[in-house]
């Protein structure tokens, strides 16, 4: 999607006529409606209660949690998702589309299904529930359980993006690696990733992005407890009931660190600094 | 896509959206209904038999509906596991009087087979696995009243045991059901509606909270006077009959 690059630049913001000023219009309701529960998260909570929610140990212990989990489901997803991928980006088998579909399905199931079917998959009666508690790594209530429920919502959108990325690339580079003796190994690890790094990249802050903001499925799967399971999403929801103020602020910072995560992202892309190609 | 199909693809979506606007619909009012998740199974047969307005219920921890309430929301009728937060609605001007319509008996719930508890003493044991309602849901504090009532090293044993501090009862009935854990402080109405999925485990009297659910119109209702019949209904009426069905208690004598 974002890989296709404009052919015709950018129009000015200028020209003239009803149409150009219908677009805008359309752009200010949905940046006003997007924007204004965020703003509003921030407005409303005050300076000391940030603070007072970075010290309450509550609060930490979840975003402790939620940072942590987050980053094992991203490092997971990007090692077992990066070649996938690309499988489904240069190679054409039968039933490509349906094997597609089936890997995007996460990204439109509401929550409450996703915590269903990872109970009857893995949960303690599930499917293979019992074979992972004879083999010692029981997902119960656990923090283990936790990744595992993020990385199936998270997922997808990193694959998705991964494949877009590297369906964008000019295929007579990796033709032309081949050619030059390179393997195929080779040509994916030194050529397609590097190239396609800013694609990647952005699926990664996607799907970190989902992880950090889990919390059906991780109710439902997961449970919830302070220091274990408890992730900021959770810990928000809990203190909405007693302690409105606290859930805004905790909110403010999961907030912030999700934004200064894309930002940061972002900014690398722009700058260059993974050494892929500038789209 | 060509513009012929989107076209027809947002013809579709109109259509859908058209019909999810008139199913509301039907000249009766729509009596909207914030419940504790624990009375949903009562309130759902009680609903049919309500002739005056169509209900709409939503069941969630009593905790966090109070909290909707407080931040504005407005549903016509709060029905609440304790009487505390319909007190507090109540003191600060965003409730009617509220009145108790029913009472309830904590348990333990355990799976029908096979379970390793049969008393709150197993549930001291190291390797007991326990879910139980957060400090701030109805059900979490009538738990936490219980504990409190034994000697301080054995509630203390209990607590080291939880695995999950659920936002309702449902949650917890959820994780006694699936296996995640062996038992679940939840009320006895909760253990009847599984259908003997799970069994209970009965507290020692002295030690039973006085569980009490109370209930108030919302200042504001869009339909007080539908909200006021399904309360009379809830004391007297289809309402009372439905709540009995479902295992729930007499209202408890005159509290707050």
């Amino acid at each position: 999607m974002s890989a296709q690059a404009a052919t015709a630049p950018p129009r000015s913001l200028t020209a003239r006529g009803w149409f150009p000023a219908l677009l805008g219009l359309a752009l200010a309701i949905a940046l006003a409606f997007l924007v204004l529960p965020v703003v509003a998260i921030f407005t409303h909570s005050s300076p000391s209660s940030l603070i007072s929610s970075l010290n309450d140990p509550a609060s930490t212990d979840a975003l402790r949690l939620s940072i942590e989990t987050s980053a094992i489901a991203v490092a997971v997803i990007v090692l077992v998702g990066t070649p996938s991928a690309y499988l489904l980006a240069t190679r054409e088998f039968p039933a490509k589309q349906l094997v597609v579909t089936l890997v995007e399905l996460p990204l439109v199931l509401p929550p409450a299904v996703a915590g269903i079917g990872l109970l009857a998959s893995f949960g303690p009666g599930g499917f293979l529930g019992p074979a992972l508690r004879n083999a010692g790594i029981p997902l119960t209530l656990n923090t283990a359980a936790v990744v595992v429920a993020l990385i199936f919502v998270a997922a997808p959108f990193y694959l998705r993006q991964g494949q877009a990325a590297f369906a964008a690339l000019d295929s007579s580079w990796l033709e032309a690696s081949r050619t030059l003796g390179a393997g195929e190994a080779k040509t994916f690890a030194r050529v397609a990733v590097p190239a396609a790094t800013p694609g990647l990249a952005a699926g990664l802050a996607l799907a970190w992005g989902r992880a950090l903001g889990e919390f059906g499925a991780t109710l439902m799967f997961a449970g919830s407890f302070r220091g274990i399971t408890q992730t900021a999403p959770l810990a928000i929801y809990g203190e909405f009931a007693t302690d409105f103020d606290g859930a805004l602020a905790l909110s403010a910072i999961l907030v912030a660190v999700s934004g200064a995560l894309l930002l940061t992202v972002k900014f690398l892309v722009g700058s260059g600094a993974f050494g892929g190609a500038a789209r | 896509m060509s513009s012929r199909r989107s076209l027809a693809l947002l013809a579709v979506i109109t259509a859908l959206a058209a019909i999810g606007c008139g199913s509301s619909g039907g000249g009766k009012p729509t009596l909207v209904v914030s419940a504790a998740a624990s009375l949903k199974d009562a309130f759902d047969q009680y609903a049919q038999k309500f002739p005056q307005a169509s209900v709409r219920a939503s069941y969630a921890g009593s905790d966090e509906l109070a909290a909707q309430i407080e931040q504005g929301v407005k549903p016509d009728l709060f029905a609440s596991a304790n009487t505390k937060f319909p007190h507090q609605l109540f003191q600060k001007g965003l409730v009617e009087k509220p009145v108790i319509f029913a009472g309830n008996r904590l348990v333990i719930a355990v799976r029908a087979s096979g379970g390793k508890v049969t008393s709150l003493a197993d549930l001291e044991k190291p390797g007991t696995t326990i879910a139980m309602g957060s400090p701030t849901v109805p059900v979490g504090t009538y738990t936490r009243q219980v504990l409190s009532g034994l000697p301080k090293a054995d509630g203390a044993k209990v607590l080291a045991n939880v695995r999950s501090n659920e936002p309702d009862v449902a949650g917890v009935i959820g994780k006694v059901a699936q296996g995640a854990v062996d038992a679940g402080f939840v009320y006895i109405t909760d253990v009847d509606a599984t259908d003997g999925k799970l069994k209970a485990v009965e507290l020692p009297k002295s030690l039973q909270p006085q569980v009490a659910y109370g209930v108030a119109v919302v200042k504001g209702a869009k339909h007080p006077k539908q909200a006021r019949q399904f309360i009379n209904g809830l004391l007297h009426g289809a309402g009372r009959k439905a709540l009995e069905a479902a295992g729930f208690e007499p209202p408890p004598g005159a509290g707050s």
